[in-house]
């Protein structure tokens, strides 16, 4: 287990440091610099300014440079807000984005389990149908008409909630759902299909032959076994609902993580967006890396034949 | 018990007319059209290649049978309700809606098309070498791609339209930088459960090279979940193309695809609702559709799987 956590571990700080190194390579190859928009500006101006956030130096000492700030959690300064550092902006920034996240995972994991439930157990009946439609129409509507929808009908039409912003703990509701409705609709899919499948093993028979009530068997023997596969579901939710936080923030008028970044990339706030890209980068990556973990941990056969395989 | 020894005279010819005693009846049904046959008696399926066909056929000539072009502004008709004149309404610039809803939407399905066509390409190429060599080549290709997938796709083909000019053509090429890789292992994994096949080591032994095995005999049985992958990745990718839109790297106007026209519609929705709602109605059903369909293509081509 040790070996695999490390290897895991590994491989993330590998990524991290392509990525890391790939932004910066990219956005050095964007022609000119931030300042040469700036309208004649004098000689010794435009040189101290370039000294100023290191723009002289060779590429090699400014990449250097930027990774030793990286290990330092310093993401510079952003060039388009005056003496506003990225890491301040994030400080600010995610609390929001976080709390809507998880709510929204709470809410798409609670909905989904329940709703792949009743599904498998009413399987080939009127229930199963109606929710695996509902099912696939969440997982087809892109969350933007999702958000824009829900705050037209429930927020402009009737006037139950307010349009936008966070200063209510009523104004949670529409984005959380906006935002969740994606991920519990794909929880819901995924468990009806793996607890169709459980439900034929053969332990599940053995158990009903021994003489266990419905509830045992379902909860422990099927469910633990079904929700296995929603387990690795958890890295890939972490990504939707990181997208769908940019789009719903931006409806929503939240400032939150997601806002800053659809306004970094319009403005084109370079080192903005290298912060940003970074930071979702790594929450991504560790989700992804718990997951492995907690994949691991659940699931004695992974330990098994990962030994075997060495 | 003694051990039999046959001898030449103990075989004789059959009759001619004992050759067909045994005729197979039925007509032989190959794994294709076994396929078609359960993919047809699936409704919902059949219903959403209905509907995927009606959209392609009006993205293509939707914006011919308006008497309006997309691009022409009219600014004496702007943020028009649909109305006999202008059937979806106009936008802001008083261009005709109906004109450049089924314009992007024939530029959302293109970008869906091509970026799965790169994908299918490249990812049948790689897995299939991967899964046909192994050992050496395999590992490396395989570390490469693994470091690739962590990498959160979105964000790399955000950065690349940052740098790129955002375009049709960027796009579908930032989509398909990390596209290919979801492919590549499943061809990887198809083509390793088949060369072990007894029909492999017959065409070796008949002096087959690699290149002939691989594009003759595995990669068409691996056909199956290649095409279920296809029909899972043009409706991703159309949803892409409409985050990035969002993001204002979509195509650029008068061009438009889905994605920018829900865009720009959102900024005036509390005022013009129905600029919103053609576009986003399409979107919806283009994507619901490819999913409906793809699920049945799943089941048809793989009943193990079917629930």
């Amino acid at each position: 287990m040790a070996r695999y956590v490390l290897k895991k571990l590994l491989y993330m700080l590998l990524s991290i440091f392509v990525l890391a190194s790939a932004t910066f390579f990219l956005m050095k190859a964007i022609p000119g610099n931030p300042f040469q928009s700036e309208k004649n500006i004098p000689k010794a101006i435009q040189e101290k300014l370039y000294a100023q956030y290191g723009l002289d130096q060779p590429l090699w000492k400014q990449y250097l440079n930027y990774m030793d700030n990286l290990v330092h959690f310093d993401l510079g300064m952003s060039m388009k807000q005056q003496y506003v550092t990225v890491t301040s902006i994030i400080n600010n920034g995610f609390i929001y984005s976080l709390q809507l996240g998880v709510f929204a995972i709470i809410l798409a994991i609670a909905a989904g389990l329940l709703f792949g439930l009743i599904s498998a157990l009413n399987h080939r009946k009127f229930l199963d149908s109606f929710t695996i439609f509902i099912a696939v129409l969440g997982v087809s509507i892109p969350n933007f008409v999702v958000a824009s929808g829900l705050q037209y009908v429930f927020g402009v039409k009737l006037g139950w909630f307010s349009v936008a912003g966070l200063n209510d703990p009523t104004d949670f509701i529409l984005p959380v759902i906006a935002l969740a409705l994606l991920p519990a609709a794909f929880i819901a899919r995924l468990t009806r299909s793996s607890m169709l499948e459980v439900l034929s093993a053969d332990y599940i028979k053995t158990a009903k032959a021994k003489g266990l009530t419905g509830r045992v068997i379902m909860v422990r023997h099927a469910l633990r076994n079904a929700i296995l596969p929603v387990v690795t579901y958890v890295g890939p939710m972490t990504a939707n609902i990181i997208t769908g936080s940019v789009i719903v923030e931006q409806i929503f008028g939240i400032g939150g993580l997601g806002k800053f970044f659809v306004n970094s990339i319009t403005n084109r706030d370079y080192t903005l967006i290298m912060g940003l890209t970074l930071f979702y980068a790594v929450i991504l990556m560790l989700a992804r890396f718990m997951t492995d973990i907690a994949y691991g941990l659940v699931d004695p056969r992974i330990k098994l034949s990962r030994k075997k395989g060495g | 018990m003694s051990e039999q020894v046959f001898k030449a005279g103990d075989f004789e010819k059959l009759d001619k007319s004992e050759k067909r005693s045994e005729p197979i009846v039925r007509e032989s049904i190959s794994a294709w059209k076994d396929a078609w046959i359960r993919l047809r008696s699936n409704k919902m399926a059949m219903a959403s290649l209905l509907v995927l066909f009606v959209i392609v056929v009006l993205a293509i000539i939707g914006q011919w049978i308006t008497p309006h072009d997309y691009q022409t502004n009219n600014l004496s008709a702007t943020n028009q309700k649909p109305s006999s004149e202008y059937w979806f309404g106009t936008d802001s610039l008083g261009r005709d809606m109906f004109a450049r809803t089924w314009m992007g939407a024939g530029i959302s399905l293109q970008v869906g098309m091509y970026a799965a066509l790169i994908d299918l390409l490249l990812g049948v190429v790689i897995g299939g070498i991967m899964g046909y060599f192994g050992g050496r080549v395999d590992e490396i290709l395989n570390r490469f791609c693994e470091i690739l997938y962590s990498i959160p796709s979105m964000l790399i083909v955000i950065l690349l339209i940052v740098v790129m000019e955002p375009s049709m053509f960027t796009i579908i090429l930032a989509l398909s930088i990390t596209g290919w890789i979801n492919m590549a292992w499943i061809v990887r994994g198809q083509i390793m459960q088949l060369k072990n096949q007894e029909y492999v080591l017959a065409s070796r032994s008949l002096g087959a090279g690699p290149g002939r095995i691989l594009f003759r005999h595995l990669i068409p049985n691996a056909m199956g979940p290649i095409i279920v992958t296809i029909t899972m990745t043009v409706p991703s990718a159309i949803f892409a193309e409409a985050f990035l839109s969002f993001l204002g790297l979509g195509v650029q106007s008068p061009a438009a695809s889905l994605g920018t026209l829900i865009n720009d519609a959102l900024k005036a929705m509390t005022v013009y609702p129905w600029r919103m709602l053609f576009p986003a109605v399409l979107i919806s059903l283009t994507m619901l559709c490819f999913n409906i369909f793809g699920d049945g293509l799943r089941d048809a081509l793989d009943p193990k799987m079917k629930k």
